[in-house]
């Protein structure tokens, strides 16, 4: 009885260890999110005084001021917003439907060659993606297609990483009986797929799609070397021309600079923050 | 019979492989052996696309790899690429197996573990261009929250130029990389352990189990391949770390923060487009990524299933060997 007594104890000193451990580290996360909405809306001459402060006190005179600094200077975050856009829009779903549909095509069907397409998969998926960028930007470079949005989305097509994931997934889910039905009840394959087969794919779908969808969204590598015309730029580069030297001392344009590009985030992910983090872990299991 | 239907349907199998295959072939394949032959010429310049190789113009085949080798530039940013991987990959797997443990731990259901999860995963969602220059802004000198915080805490009366020593630097990035990703492995690892039959819990707890047991001994073993998904694929994305070193201090503080992938843009896009030598360095780093994969991918290989079928090999061959 004592033991237990003092197991119990152990316990709930334990649990408060562990509370205290998150909640650092939940601060860890929030603590430069906040510092730079509320320094965005703080002046440079405040910032400087206290670089750190827990509200501003003339949040909107502020504001509008650190937003009179981008007048004039190249600093579009809606260009950028619109091209972010529309790339990862599109690689999403071109990953997701193309891998999909091949993913299906080495499960479902017997061929020749699909073995050697299996292996080479999985072999490729190791080929980290900077490798091919000399040799891919002296392609595009030569068929005069750089400045192209499409360059940056096309490759989607095929990615091997997320084959392997929706196989792994099919593997577990997809019975080749429904196929089977379909046939007999006269559907084409390539309806059998899109009507049948992707429905069935929506849990492994929503966890890509996230995973995609951010890191298209946040990548800066290739298109940093793809795209020099301005109109043309991405997010991730509007925002590195933050760094430069012409807002070196405008600290509260900066903050509110990267606000802006983070807001949207934020917003998004605070609505698919549930559904990520569970999702994930449906992916997961299969994967 | 279901054999030979799948065999009259089988040319759909090819028909929906063809764009994967194509696209592959085009945008993946070809590239790959482009950069290859690249790194065995002398193209440089910009606007240059004829390719001549290297013993056509009276070189050693092999010129670019052994100038990449050498060079003083490359070997600093492949110590700096492997120190800031593994700086941040440790204590990113130690803390992500940290959280598993207890936010799978059925004794102790910890309340508002969800909350904890989405915040923790947060950062990783965040543009990294955005992540790296907000740090330089918290980390900025000589006015900056963190010179702040430090100067408040007084654990420095003067205020710290961060960006000016290269191991602060590194460490900076190195933490930068962690912040980021250890959201990211815990949320995959979860997703492992919640994949695993819980009867295999339950029969530990019966046989008396501490929960340090549990972990090590059950949940881990079970989530092998999680694991080593994880691993291959931080040790990929950490050998190609670009965006965070780039945005947070570039070529500044003598280069304390050059990666593999900053050294092969810089050859290739700033100043003399030494398009040659930046395939061979791809090509380098490419070799040296398969063979840490193939080391990783041996020492994490299911033992019991590579013992069994070795067993299983040896009593083929005696049976074959008796008929």
């Amino acid at each position: 009885m004592a033991n237990e007594n003092k197991l119990h104890k152990e316990s709930v000193g334990f649990k408060i260890f562990e509370y205290v451990i998150c909640v650092i580290f939940a601060i860890l996360s929030l603590a430069p999110f906040y510092i730079m909405f509320v320094n965005a809306t703080r002046g440079t001459y405040e910032i400087q005084q206290h670089a750190i402060s827990l509200f501003s006190p003339h949040p909107f005179q502020n504001l509008a001021k650190n937003w009179a600094v981008f007048n004039g200077k190249d600093f579009h975050p809606e260009t950028g917003f619109v091209n972010s856009f529309i790339i990862s829009t599109s690689v999403t779903i071109l990953a997701l439907y193309f891998s999909s549909l091949t993913a299906y095509s080495i499960q479902a069907y017997e061929w020749k060659g699909k073995k050697i397409l299996n292996g080479l998969i999985m072999g490729i998926m190791m080929i980290p993606g900077t490798v091919t960028m000399i040799g891919f930007y002296q392609m595009v470079y030569k068929i005069h297609m750089t400045n192209r949005l499409e360059m940056l989305i096309i490759p989607a097509i095929a990615s091997p990483m997320m084959v392997y994931f929706m196989k792994q997934y099919l593997e577990g889910s997809l019975s080749l009986s429904i196929v089977e039905s379909a046939r007999i009840d006269g559907a084409s394959e390539f309806r059998t797929f899109n009507q049948i087969v992707l429905p069935l794919m929506k849990p492994a779908i929503a966890t890509q799609a996230i995973f995609t969808y951010v890191s298209s969204w946040n990548n800066l590598f290739m298109p940093l070397i793809l795209l020099t015309d301005k109109s043309k730029y991405t997010l991730p580069i509007v925002v590195s021309l933050l760094k430069g030297d012409i807002y070196k001392t405008e600290y509260g344009s900066v903050y509110l600079g990267l606000s802006i590009t983070v807001l949207p985030l934020i917003v998004v992910y605070i609505f698919l923050s549930k559904y990520i983090v569970e999702g994930v872990a449906l992916g997961g299991t299969k994967g | 019979m279901n054999n030979k239907k799948l065999v009259s349907y089988s040319k759909y199998g090819y028909i929906f492989a063809i764009p994967f295959v194509l696209t592959f072939l085009i945008f993946t394949l070809y590239p790959i052996v482009y950069t290859f032959t690249i790194g065995f010429t002398d193209l440089h310049g910009a606007g240059q696309t004829e390719l001549r190789f290297l013993p056509s113009v009276g070189k050693p085949l092999f010129q670019n790899f052994t100038d990449v080798i050498t060079s003083g530039s490359f070997q600093k940013a492949f110590t700096n690429t492997v120190r800031i991987w593994i700086v941040n990959f440790i204590p990113q797997m130690a803390f992500a197996l940290l959280f598993t443990a207890w936010f799978t731990d059925r004794r102790t259901k910890l309340k508002g573990q969800g909350i904890f999860k989405i915040l923790f995963y947060l950062p990783n969602i965040i543009t990294s261009a955005t992540v790296a220059i907000l740090f330089l802004a918290l980390f900025g000198y000589p006015k900056g929250p963190m010179n702040d915080i430090i100067m408040a805490l007084g654990i420095s009366k003067k205020a710290v130029n961060f960006t000016a020593s290269a191991s602060t630097v590194r460490g900076i990035i190195a933490f930068i990389q962690f912040w980021m990703w250890y959201g990211y492995t815990m949320v995959n690892l979860i997703a492992g352990v919640i994949g695993i039959n819980p009867e295999i819990f339950e029969a530990a707890e019966l046989d008396g189990a501490s929960k340090a047991q549990t972990f090590f001994l059950v949940t881990i073993p079970c989530i092998r391949s999680i694991l080593v998904y994880v691993l291959v694929t931080s040790l990929i994305g950490g050998l190609n770390m670009f965006d965070i070193p780039e945005m947070f201090i570039g070529k500044n503080c003598n280069n304390a923060g050059l990666t593999t992938n900053m050294y092969i843009r810089n050859q290739a896009f700033l100043g003399s487009y030494l398009y040659a030598r930046a395939a061979a360095a791809s090509v380098i780093m490419f070799i040296i990524i398969l063979i840490l994969c193939l080391i990783l991918l041996y020492f994490m290989r299911d033992r019991d299933e590579a013992k069994l079928a070795k067993i299983r090999r040896q009593e083929r061959k005696a049976a074959a060997a008796r008929t």
